[in-house]
């Protein structure tokens, strides 16, 4: 390995810790490799984030940069193997799930933190209702009756906004459109009123009419809850619309982090800058588009240096060689090139 | 600017799908009301941009446009001629002159084939276009014109990345010189930052040789950086037609104020004081849709009439562009 860095985040600077300083949620320099027949990819290289209550969180990146991998090792659900946890620390309010035993694990998942997935018909079960689906949590964690895990179904079908609620929460997974089968997702994710909950890129299966529904239904959720939402996507646009703080990954680690409005009006690493460089705008009908040239990297051969030289256009001859940690930057936020201060001034 | 040259005319473009039950004996019990009167003109060397969301009939349209499905009603012409009239050597002449880019790099090319033989079986069928000697040389060229490396002719789709694939997409869709290509969703599977990369590929391939484009979308932005004239479809049928500033600066019909709307702009800056119209509901089923306007069960400005009488996609009064609503009434939704 070359000089593979431990990150240094100011620990100072980050404003969103709860009353004793503990954040809710916290990703600490997690480390994931997959073994594959070509070879050890290695999915996850120092990946640091946090999360507070009533904070989203947004975590952007391309497919294969890692979004969906920390969050899956966040929530215990990672095929391990062929994955292998190398390094890192996963806590929730201060307690350490990756050496924590089954059986917490277990208690911690959909209480305190839950997830909702992309396809929403994949993830729910096709001989089941929708209402035992989203009741079964109620029975086995809660100890509720049918009937009273049923009618805290309809409750929580009715919250999501579902017309005829009292109808549908007999109807199978397929008798649903897909906005309400996200919704129904959302319901079963809240059932046990968790204080986290991971959304998966919870939209980008849907119409663009339908996909303003639930984002404003999550939003509504979160400040209604105070939950801590950690939000996964590749869409720019939606992140600008939601999101509090971002994450902005690249081959397996964070680039940058940072406040939306800082973010999005100065980035501070040039794959950011790159990335809203590169996207069409609903505004204004532009000419040639700012494309990112060549490819994210092989993950199981990510180059020496900086992992995004080869396609960067301020890269050095220092990039080359130099794998530059996440440093902090004033105002809270953080960038992992090494010519970052520049890039601020500039 | 010189006069537009009509170069393919859809008129009153129909295509309904029977819905049937029973297992032997098969009864029809329906129909998916797919495209459902639709009417345009592409121009020589132009994007028509069609958006719409998922069972809008955009696909379906280019399906018929490619002449893979039979339209129920309706006629498309082709520089003048009735594609559906034509049988024969005129049928493939056509066929070479209309071409398509399908949505999904992963499944639309044939894990078997090698990209040369993938770019090159156009040729195979219409031998004229490239005598047999000189295919490898063609492709070669092909492949350098969509900026993949000419040396990978012998590689198979499963060696190359979702944007270099769609590339091998385009390669063949543009190896017999074709006039028009039907673009169906060419960049919605592909990641941000290759999406740039394949839409710039896209523009510098019209400009070259003055190709015609049907962009069919659902991502509005991406529809508007390519596009030329836009074209807004619901449940089957075009409800606004205008050139790009039209409908994104003055759109007119409720369904487009809506989606224009929905779409999340990418810059914080503007979240809070952005006007917001949120449809409830799902589009309804094709199969049995709203009687009058189609729009009306999601639409907030719904009277009496949108039930009773249907729309027609027309200029309306006060408006600029054709719109297909009652109640039509431009305005400029964009956030600044």
């Amino acid at each position: 390995m070359s000089t593979r860095t431990t990150t240094q985040t100011d620990a100072g600077a980050v404003t969103d810790r709860g009353p004793d300083g503990v954040p809710l949620l916290e990703v600490d320099d997690l480390h994931v490799e997959f073994h594959t027949r070509d070879g050890v990819a290695t999915v996850l290289n120092g990946v640091n984030y946090h999360v507070g209550a009533g904070e989203t969180l947004a975590v952007l990146g391309e497919s294969g940069s890692g979004k969906s991998v920390t969050a899956n090792t966040v929530m215990g659900i990672l095929p391990v193997p062929p994955a292998r946890i190398t390094s890192g620390a996963v806590r929730y309010r201060g307690e350490e799930l990756l050496t924590a035993d089954d059986e917490r694990r277990r208690e911690l998942r959909g209480e305190h933190i839950a997830m909702i997935f992309q396809d929403a018909l994949s993830a729910l079960n096709p001989v089941f209702t929708v209402g035992f689906q989203i009741g079964e949590q109620l029975r086995t964690r809660r100890g509720m009756s049918r009937r009273d895990a049923r009618a805290r179904a309809v409750e929580l079908l009715d919250m999501v906004g579902i017309p005829g609620a009292k109808q549908r929460v007999t109807s199978f997974p397929h008798e649903f459109s897909g906005g309400m089968r996200q919704r129904a997702m959302i319901a079963m994710s809240l059932a046990l009123d968790p204080d986290v909950l991971i959304a998966d890129e919870p939209t980008t299966a849907l119409d663009v009419t339908v996909q303003a529904q639930i984002m404003d239904l999550l939003a509504d959720i979160q400040r209604e809850r105070e939950m801590g939402m950690i939000l996964i996507t590749h869409d720019l646009g939606v992140v600008a619309e939601v999101a509090d703080r971002i994450a902005v990954m690249y081959a397996g680690r964070i680039v940058e982090q940072g406040d939306v409005h800082q973010l999005f009006a100065k980035p501070c690493h040039p794959y950011t800058e790159a990335l809203l460089a590169s996207i069409p705008r609903l505004d204004s009908k532009g000419t040639q588009l700012q494309a990112i040239s060549g490819l994210p990297p092989t993950l199981t051969r990510i180059p020496p240096g900086c992992p995004f030289h080869p396609r960067c256009p301020r890269a050095r001859d220092e990039c080359r060689e130099i794998d530059p940690p996440l440093l902090a930057l004033p105002g809270g936020r953080a960038s992992a090139c090494l010519f970052a201060e520049e890039l601020a001034q500039s | 600017m010189t006069a537009p040259e009509p170069i393919l005319e859809v008129d009153d473009l129909v295509k309904h799908f029977p819905v049937k039950i029973g297992a032997v004996i098969k009864r029809t019990v329906g129909h998916v009301r797919a495209v459902d009167g639709v009417s345009f003109t592409l121009n020589k060397g132009e994007t028509l941009g069609i958006v719409g969301e998922s069972g809008c009939g955009k696909s379906t349209l280019a399906q018929v446009l490619m002449r893979l499905e039979p339209p129920t009603a309706g006629s498309v012409r082709f520089h003048g001629e009735d594609i559906f009239a034509k049988r024969g050597a005129a049928l493939r002449a056509l066929r070479r002159q209309v071409q398509i880019v399908l949505q999904d790099p992963y499944t639309s090319l044939n894990p078997r084939m090698t990209v040369a033989d993938i770019v090159g079986e156009p040729f195979e069928i219409h031998p004229e276009v490239a005598p047999k000697g000189d295919r490898q040389r063609k492709v070669q060229e092909l492949l350098d014109v969509v900026g993949l490396n000419p040396d990978f002719v012998n590689r198979y789709p499963h060696q190359f990345s979702g944007g270099q694939r769609q590339r091998i997409g385009i390669a063949r869709a543009l190896a017999l010189r074709p006039e028009v290509i039907i673009c169906d969703e060419p960049v919605s599977a592909l990641d941000v930052s290759i999406q740039a990369q394949v839409m710039n590929l896209l523009g510098e391939l019209q400009r070259e040789f003055g190709l015609s484009y049907i962009f069919i979308a659902h991502d509005l932005s991406v529809v508007r950086h390519l596009s030329d004239r836009v074209g807004v479809m619901y449940l089957g049928k075009i409800v606004e037609l205008g050139t790009e500033a039209e409908i994104y600066t003055r759109a007119a019909h409720p369904y487009t104020q809506a989606l224009l709307s929905a779409v999340p702009v990418p810059d914080p800056s503007v979240r809070e004081g952005r006007s917001r119209i949120r449809l409830s509901g799902d589009v309804p089923s094709p199969v049995d849709p709203p009687s009058g306007c189609r729009f009306r069960t999601r639409c907030w400005k719904a009277t009496e009439i949108c039930s009773t009488e249907e729309p027609e996609l027309r200029v309306r009064p006060g408006g600029h562009h054709p719109s297909a609503c009652h109640h039509a009434h431009e305005e400029n939704l964009l956030p600044g």
